[in-house]
This record gives C-alpha cells, sequence and structure tokens, in this order.
C-alpha cells in the first residue's frame, strides 16, 4: 500500500501488469504478432480486413474475457465499477473504436509492445493519448461532470 | 490448431492480467487519469510491469529467425508519424476518459459484468466500423 494514495494497488498492478507482458510476450515470440487488442478484435470481427488469421485473433479475443473469469473464480471477486451515464459509456465506446482503428492500436499494441520495442510511431501515440485522457478527465472534473 | 492455443493461452493470461491488476474496474482506470481528483497511480505500476516482460522477448526476439509456431514475423512496419495516428490517438484518450474503457479491459469485463459494459462493447464496435466508411487523409 502506498500511504498518499490509500486506493492503489501495486502489487496487484506489477503481478498484473507481468501477465499481461507475458501475454504479449507469447504471442510475440510464439507466433511473430503482436498482442494488440483493438486490431484482434477487429480481425476477429471481420471489420479489419487484414492483420492477424481469423482463428488466432477468435481465440485470443476470446481468452480476455475467460482469463478475467478464471481470475474472478481464484480470487473469489473482481470489483468493477462504471461511473457515469450510459451515454458516457455510448460515447466513450464510439470513440476508442473509432480513435484505435484510425490510430492503429490501443494501450497494448501502442502502449505495452510499441512502447518496449521503442516505437517512434507507438511512443507518439501513447503521449497523445495518455495526454489526451488526462486533458479529457480533468475538463470532466473540473466542469463538475466527475 | 498449435497457432489457436498459442493465441488462446495469450488471451487467457491478457485478460488474467488485466483482472488481478484492477484494470478491468473502469473507476480505478478513471482514477489514473483524474489528475484533479483523488488520484490512483495503479496504472503505471501495470505498465511497467507489462514491458519488462516485453522488453525481454524483443530482445530475445533478434535472436531469432522465424517465431516459434508460425513461418515469420508479421509486425507494423511503418515509421510515419502522420495525421491519422494523431488525431486517431487523441479520440482514443477521450473515449478512454470518458468511460474509464479501452478495448482490453472492455473484453474482459464480458466476463465479469456483461450487462454494464455491453453499450460500451457495441458502440467500440460500431466505432471500428465506421472506421471503414469516415477515413482521415494522411497529410
Amino acid at each position: 500500500m502506498i500511504p498518499a494514495f490509500p486506493n492503489a494497488m501495486p502489487v496487484e498492478g506489477l503481478i498484473g501488469g507481468l501477465l499481461i507482458g507475458l501475454a504479449a510476450a507469447i504471442m510475440l515470440l510464439g507466433l511473430g504478432r503482436i498482442a494488440g487488442v483493438s486490431g484482434m478484435a477487429a480481425r476477429a470481427t471481420g471489420i479489419a480486413d487484414t492483420g492477424a488469421p481469423r482463428n488466432v485473433a477468435i481465440a485470443f479475443v476470446l481468452g480476455l474475457p475467460l482469463g478475467a473469469f478464471l481470475i474472478a473464480r481464484v480470487i473469489g471477486e473482481v470489483q468493477v465499477s462504471f461511473p457515469g451515464s450510459i451515454w458516457s459509456l455510448i460515447i466513450g465506446g464510439a470513440l476508442v473504436g473509432y480513435g484505435t482503428r484510425l490510430g492503429s492500436g490501443c494501450t497494448s499494441g501502442h502502449g505495452v509492445c510499441g512502447l518496449s520495442r521503442l516505437s517512434p510511431r507507438s511512443m507518439v501515440a501513447t503521449g497523445m493519448f495518455m495526454a489526451s485522457g488526462f486533458v479529457t478527465v480533468g475538463v470532466l472534473r473540473i466542469g463538475g461532470w466527475l | 490448431m498449435i497457432r489457436t492455443l498459442i493465441a488462446l493461452i495469450s488471451g487467457l493470461f491478457f485478460g488474467s492480467g488485466l483482472a488481478y491488476s484492477g484494470m478491468s474496474d473502469p473507476a480505478r482506470v478513471q482514477a489514473f487519469l483524474d489528475l484533479f481528483g483523488n488520484w490512483d497511480p495503479t496504472l503505471a505500476f501495470v505498465m511497467g510491469g507489462a514491458i519488462v516482460p516485453m522488453a525481454f522477448a524483443w530482445i530475445i526476439k533478434t535472436q531469432l529467425s522465424s517465431p516459434l509456431a508460425a513461418p515469420a514475423f508479421d509486425l507494423p512496419g511503418t515509421t510515419k508519424l502522420d495525421r491519422p495516428l494523431a488525431i486517431g490517438a487523441i479520440l482514443f484518450g477521450m473515449g478512454w476518459g470518458i468511460a474509464g474503457l479501452c478495448p482490453g479491459p472492455a473484453l474482459a469485463d464480458l466476463a465479469i459484468a456483461p450487462i454494464a459494459v455491453l453499450p460500451f462493447v457495441a458502440a467500440m464496435f460500431a466505432g471500428m466500423a465506421a472506421h471503414r466508411f469516415i477515413p482521415v487523409s494522411p497529410n
């Protein structure tokens, strides 16, 4: 626990992060691909015409909820709460879907895989979506919507 | 068959990590972006923890002529910093902040809070599909 931030979970964060990094390493060294969730999801649904083979994309995407389900079974309960209204989910979802396709990646592809590869495109993208996220939530906070 | 299995295992580890680290909780992710509120640094630990094994994987990759279970590496080769990259990242960041969700946690949450996350997932796929029809010129 970090005294200044009582809600933070640094240990669980690090362990969970290692699992995510291991997942991305398996995808890279086993199948030679980036474990980018937005790209895999677009490919699995047929929205993207190019990318990983369909069976690979579908299996990876199905693994995400299955893995979360297994953790929920092991540790009892995974705490989740959804801030905001259904409209924030719909508007947020549409922006995330369109933005990740246009920007060729999300937190996993650009953030985890790209940063660790020192890819200039991923460093720029990660810096920009992080900055955009901070500004967006800052505006919501200052505007009194949070 | 073996490739499908490897992809499933990768997805399983990924989803487990998201759920265990608290990243499947939109409130926690939004709290990381909330510098003027009750800031929660957990996401930084997750990113740090994920980048370390992946950095080793990139080093190991330099010693391999092909991946272990596929004929060749198929990795993004573009290096151009163009408008779609910038605009896409900014729009993604806005949505990420508004909902506290990005694609991985949203899909993982289908197992944890399916009804609550469904509007986001449906809108996300609609947004992805919309990209096919609403392009942005590279310059």
